[in-house]
């Protein structure tokens, strides 16, 4: 608990760091003036094939590091390392029978796959990922364009590639597919609002929704600091946001076989699938943009030379290896939690995310009041004291959350000792208990059946 | 705030004509959008071009696991993902004032009044989403 507030109080220094770097625009701090269109347009194209070929390699990535997690080779046997297995697997897809079922609504069951495909790109285009470069002899920032309102404009096309779900599960007129786009749907908005109320505090620090601007007012610090626990609350929506394991409920195979897109085959589920990489690469993107400095390298490396590491090509290399950061880190959870439960999933984001992250935007509106004079001159003892208040309100919170829990825990009744085969089929041991010894279910199975030999001969080997 | 000054996106020839050098930023969304939908016709296109198609009567029934499927697809289901949809409304629009809030507290002549403005609304919304919960809303099972 101490270190939150250490945290907290560390943060604070920093703020008071950047404050002066606040610029008093809201309009985007990158500047097109020397962007032609053609130049906007061959952007355009290197968005796509920079978002197309991460996919490509991504899906290969996961595969491999699935496979290692799980000690086994993953795909290996086409081209180097089995690089190409993703280019196969789409080429496959493409020569395989698109079939509409017969109870389908045709329209919407075909706009829903171009819903979730090209919706997907759409917020790449205002991701920053480098600073000015030269290209084809123009001055231009590696970033497409950028908007006063550009995370805006990020939530609001997640907000509709919902639709992609939705119209998909409903227009297949299958079961299935119904309550897998439901519950999908429903998942999405759900962490849809708590991933905007988790970015406010961002706004509050930067002053600005431009990503440029963002970008620009973390140069001497982070967001991730002052703005920690939006972070922790971002990764936990963006993991939800993305129908991603442990948290793709959408697809519980075992009730629901594939979600809202069971009917789909060929390459209209392609594009569902490669609509669900793009988006785990945009919300990477913004958690960089947002909390990680976006194309900035990282301090100590950004002090080298005075700042070369901070200029030109070099901000790609650093755009995308936090970027990639991310990307393993979703490989990893996958490779590391079972699924939640929905009613869990659900409970968790309504109940604890949402309020929350409101207490905390206030929290932070408070702090950033302290530091702009709302309370008085001193703004640092202003700040030190709201920051103070708020921590000794989250520990006092904390403290009797936990009391309240504990008082609800009842330690249930375990015996000491488990027959695994006792209700007919295997059961695994809780934690601290024991299984009954082979040798006696072996003979009681004996003394019991004696017809049965082979039975006995299974009960056996489990042993 | 200052309104923010609209960028000037034209320039004049040397013929007086006035032609775009730039592009406009919700321009460009568009631009990718289109590419986007583009992407998606050539898929289709190349799909048309390779894939057989040979339906049958069975091939195009509804999957259910293998066994014929019962009943009419659109089956009735929870009426509590209607009132997430509520909720949703109700938060997304308590964003939409939020945002704009967050980005302009910076300015001198809004002081605590906004703060504790801001505090009451967000204390509204928290009392509604408790109402909810207390209503049982928020429990799936």
């Amino acid at each position: 608990m101490s270190l939150i507030v250490s945290l907290a109080a560390g943060a604070q220094n920093g703020v008071h760091a950047i404050a002066p770097s606040l610029a008093s625009a809201d309009n985007p701090i990158a500047d097109f003036s020397d962007t032609p269109w053609w130049l906007s347009l061959i952007k355009a194209l290197l968005v796509f094939v920079f978002l197309l070929i991460n996919t490509l390699l991504v899906i290969w990535f996961e595969r491999r590091v699935i496979g290692r997690m799980q000690q086994r080779p993953g795909p290996n046997r086409t081209g180097p390392f089995g690089l190409l297995q993703t280019l196969a697997d789409g080429l496959k897809l493409a020569f395989k029978e698109d079939l509409t079922p017969k109870n389908a609504d045709k329209v919407v069951f075909l706009l829903a796959p171009m819903i979730a495909g090209a919706m997907a790109f759409i917020s790449f285009s205002i991701i920053p990922m480098g600073p000015v470069v030269s290209m084809f002899g123009h001055r231009t920032p590696l970033q497409l364009t950028d908007t006063p309102v550009a995370v805006l404009l990020v939530l609001a096309v997640a907000g509709v590639g919902v639709y992609g779900i939705i119209m998909a599960g409903w227009s297949s007129g299958s079961t299935y597919p119904l309550l897998g786009g439901l519950r999908s749907t429903a998942q999405v908005i759900s962490y849809e609002i708590a991933m905007g109320l988790s970015l406010v505090a961002v706004f509050l620090y930067s002053g600005s929704m431009s990503t440029s601007q963002i970008v620009a007012s973390q140069k001497s610090l982070w967001f991730i600091i002052p703005a920690f626990f939006s972070f922790l609350v971002y990764v936990v929506t963006m993991v939800g946001e993305t129908n991603r394991l442990p948290f793709d409920l959408a697809e519980g195979e075992g009730e629901l076989t594939g979600g809202f897109h069971t009917e789909y085959s060929s390459m209209k589920f392609a594009m569902f699938f490669l609509g669900e990489y793009v988006n785990m690469f945009t919300v990477s993107a913004l958690a960089t943009t947002m909390f990680l400095g976006g194309w900035q390298a990282p301090p100590g490396i950004a002090a080298i030379n005075d700042g070369m590491f901070n200029q030109g090509w070099w901000g790609l290399l650093w755009f995308v290896i936090k970027l990639w950061s991310f990307m393993f880190f979703f490989v990893w959870l996958r490779g590391s939690l079972p699924r939640v439960r929905y009613d869990q999933f659900m409970r968790f984001g309504w109940k604890f995310l949402i309020p929350v992250t409101l207490l905390w935007v206030v929290s932070v509106a408070f702090i950033r009041g302290a530091q702009l004079a709302f309370f008085g001159e001193s703004t640092r003892t202003a700040t030190v004291i709201v920051v103070g208040v708020i921590s000794l309100i989250a520990l006092a919170a904390a403290w009797l959350w936990e009391g309240q829990h504990e008082a609800a825990a009842v330690p249930a009744e375990r015996p000491e000792e488990i027959d695994p085969f006792a209700g007919g089929y295997p059961v695994p041991p809780m934690p601290g208990q024991r299984l009954r010894e082979p040798s006696q279910q072996a003979e009681r199975s004996l003394a019991g059946s004696t017809g049965h030999p082979e039975l006995s001969d299974q009960e056996e080997s489990r042993g | 705030m200052s309104a923010c000054a609209e960028p000037d996106l034209r320039e004049e020839t040397d013929l007086g004509l006035v032609r775009l050098t730039r592009v406009s930023p919700y321009l460009t969304v568009g631009g990718v959008v289109l590419t986007g939908v583009f992407l998606f016709v050539a898929g289709m296109g190349a799909r048309r071009l390779l894939a057989p198609y040979a339906p049958t009567a069975m091939k195009l029934t509804t999957y259910e696991c293998g066994v014929d499927p019962v009943g009419d697809g659109w089956a009735q289901t929870n009426v509590r993902y209607f009132l997430y949809a509520f909720l949703y409304v109700v938060f997304a629009v308590d964003a939409v004032y939020l945002f704009p809030w967050a980005t302009v507290i910076r300015s001198a002549d809004l002081g605590m009044a906004s703060l504790a403005e801001m505090g009451i609304f967000i204390g509204v919304l928290l009392v509604g989403l408790a109402h909810a919960a207390r209503r049982g809303l928020l429990r799936w099972v």
